[in-house]
């Protein structure tokens, strides 16, 4: 019998417009007190705000891997000019893990490994073995994918480790239009990083008020939060190897500890909803995509 | 430039033929195509017939196998792409790593067409579609101006097709699950987006009317005012203490008055929108836009024919979308 493996902890890139002083501190926080095995960073949703955080990156990923940190470097899901094409070549040719969210960015890799991400449309064993020829190592499924569809590729294609999208806002769509820069009236050219009045992204509600979305720029997301509380042993048999927490302004040492616990059989999930429930969420609990279902709906997970 | 269009069923791709359509698109009557609406799509039978009737008339056939194939399931899809070939189809427009591997390597005598569904917006991931799978044109994603299709146009040695008509999407192609956070459905995975077996509508006290989709209310009508369908890029929201359109307005794309320069920017197909429309709306836009672009080259004016396609447009309103920067 082999035994297994510990479930890592993994941070995803932040969607959001923080400030420099925001990111460093926030990493020097997960650092030294998050028990998080992996920290992807990068800027992923909008090319116009890399200027701004460019300083940022070096130092993060020095003070994450002091303290022990596998750091991959997290790349723009939708490069648009010549610019942001650029920067992808270069980073494509780093001496660090990356992960690719655009397929521009294949060819540049040459078959050294990466990790594919969420924003990638592979929904089936076949194209995640035809990513595994071209170097993919590791896997995080675009957020709708159901778990017994994931668990099925996780079966059929064993070489590459699946990292399910585990805690935060679900990102449904990217647009070539900006919602943070249409809501004040303004464009896209001339945006002046309204964004970054919402680190949590802009709330968006129905018209009957109720809460429904969240716009971060170009990118959509959920209003609710999404929490994949699936115990270690249901992970192992799915054939998943690590969870990935997106940052939030929410307490992310609380959350990743939390999720440590829960993993390590201390919280069960009904415990690690209250724990989490108690950190000022960006939004109410979900987690139906899990099940196939509506996204935002809350439905019970097997044990 | 070759004139695109589309047909959910025999009847429409015969109208489309008719009318002048120099290239026909379509799908089958599955999970396998994006536009996989109750009654609508072809049997590979259908198909057969089809491609000779379009064929005798000069237009191609062109098959939309453009969702993402299910785990497990992949053989529904490859199937498809047999089908296909074996109907004597002119091309496979498919988005799927899997879908396209398959086609590429059983039937490489056929023409492969990237669809919009693969958000392929850069130079770097046309070449990677062309150099692996042989794709020979790619339908573009709706996030470009013309004069970045220009440029797009000079830095890849394919065909693009750009779309000109019909339904909007507000999202990139490919890349919104919207629609399944709210219904469970997607244009990824389930081909529909917004479906209406999760719209409802209902009157509030002051006798509105609201529109909802998965019990979420997107937006609302005056009493006795026409009401639009819930689709949920085009729906109503409130944001910062404003309620609107927050996504996009409840309008279609035309961009008639953008041909010549999309002909310049050396765009090879025009593509309209609307495989879950009716034969009226089929013949009145393949011919208005058959008049449109043949116009381009012998000087006759369209405008009355294009202007009278307005009725066809949500709300009767249109908008050049991405083609215009301010669009952004």
């Amino acid at each position: 019998m082999t035994a297994t493996k510990r479930i890592e902890l993994a941070l995803g890139p932040c969607f959001f417009n923080w400030s420099v002083d925001q990111f460093l501190d926030f990493y020097a926080r997960i650092a030294d007190e998050a028990e998080i095995d992996r920290v992807y960073l990068g800027e992923v949703i909008c090319g116009k705000r890399m200027p701004f955080t460019d300083t940022v990156w070096p130092q993060a990923i020095e003070r994450l891997e002091k303290s022990g940190k596998t750091v991959v470097l997290s790349t723009l899901a939708q490069p648009v000019n010549k610019r942001e094409r650029t920067i992808l070549k270069q980073q494509a040719n780093y001496d660090m893990p990356i992960e690719i969210n655009d397929m521009s960015l294949l060819p540049s890799r040459e078959a050294r490994p990466f990790t594919a991400g969420p924003f990638l449309n592979v929904y089936n064993e076949a194209s995640l073995a035809f990513l595994s020829k071209r170097g993919a190592i590791a896997w995080c499924p675009p957020v709708e994918l159901p778990l017994d569809s994931i668990q099925q590729i996780a079966a059929l294609v064993p070489e590459v480790e699946i990292e399910l999208f585990a805690f935060g806002r679900l990102p449904l769509a990217l647009s070539s239009r900006c919602y943070h820069a249409r809501a004040h009236g303004l464009s896209k050219d001339s945006c002046q990083f309204i964004c970054e009045r919402d680190p949590d992204g802009m709330d968006v509600a129905t018209l009957d008020g109720k809460r429904f979305l969240a716009a971060n720029g170009i990118q959509t997301l959920s209003d609710a939060c999404h929490v994949a509380a699936l115990t270690a042993d249901h992970l192992h048999t799915s054939g998943i190897q690590r969870l990935r927490l997106s940052p939030h302004m929410s307490d992310m040492v609380a959350v990743s500890n939390a999720f440590r616990e829960f993993l390590d059989g201390a919280l069960d999930a009904a415990e690690l909803d209250a724990q989490l429930e108690r950190l000022a969420l960006p939004g109410p609990l979900c987690n139906a995509y899990l099940k196939g279902e509506a996204g935002w709906k809350k439905t019970s997970l097997p044990a | 430039m070759e004139l695109v269009c589309p047909a959910g069923t025999p009847a429409a791709l015969r109208a489309a033929a008719d009318a002048g359509a120099d290239a026909i698109y379509c799908g089958f009557a599955n999970e396998t195509n994006a536009r996989n609406f109750p009654g609508l799509n072809f049997s590979p039978k259908e198909l057969a017939e089809g491609v000779v009737y379009a064929h005798a008339k000069g237009a191609k056939v062109l098959v939309a196998i453009n969702t993402f194939a299910r785990a497990g399931n992949i053989d529904l899809w490859r199937q498809a792409v047999d089908d296909a070939a074996a109907c004597n189809a002119d091309a496979i427009i498919a988005a799927d790593l899997a879908v396209l591997e398959h086609a590429a390597e059983k039937h490489p005598e056929r023409r492969l067409h990237l669809s919009v569904q693969a958000a392929a917006n850069s130079p770097e991931a046309i070449h990677f579609y062309a150099d692996t799978f042989g794709v020979k044109r790619v339908v573009l994603p709706r996030v470009f101006s013309v004069p970045e299709i220009a440029a797009l146009n000079r830095d890849i040695d394919v065909e693009t097709e750009v779309f000109v008509f019909g339904g909007l999407c507000v999202m990139t192609e490919g890349r919104c699950s919207l629609s399944s956070y709210a219904t469970g459905k997607s244009p990824n995975l389930t081909g529909v987006c917004s479906p209406p077996d999760h719209v409802d509508y209902r009157e509030d006290k002051s006798g509105r009317l609201l529109a909802q989709l998965g019990g979420f209310t997107i937006d609302s009508f005056e009493k006795g005012a026409p009401a639009g369908y819930p689709t949920l890029c085009k729906g109503q929201f409130s944001a910062e203490g404003r309620t609107g359109y927050l996504f996009e307005d409840p309008v279609s794309l035309n961009a008639f008055e953008l041909l010549e320069d999309l002909s310049k920017a050396g765009v090879t197909a025009l593509k309209i929108e609307g495989r879950q429309r009716g034969k009226a709306y089929i013949a009145g836009v393949v011919s208005g836009f058959r008049r449109a672009v043949d116009g381009l080259t012998t000087g006759a004016d369209a405008g009355p024919a294009i202007a009278a396609l307005k009725s066809f447009s949500e709300g009767g309103r249109q908008t050049s979308g991405s083609y215009k920067k301010t669009w952004r």
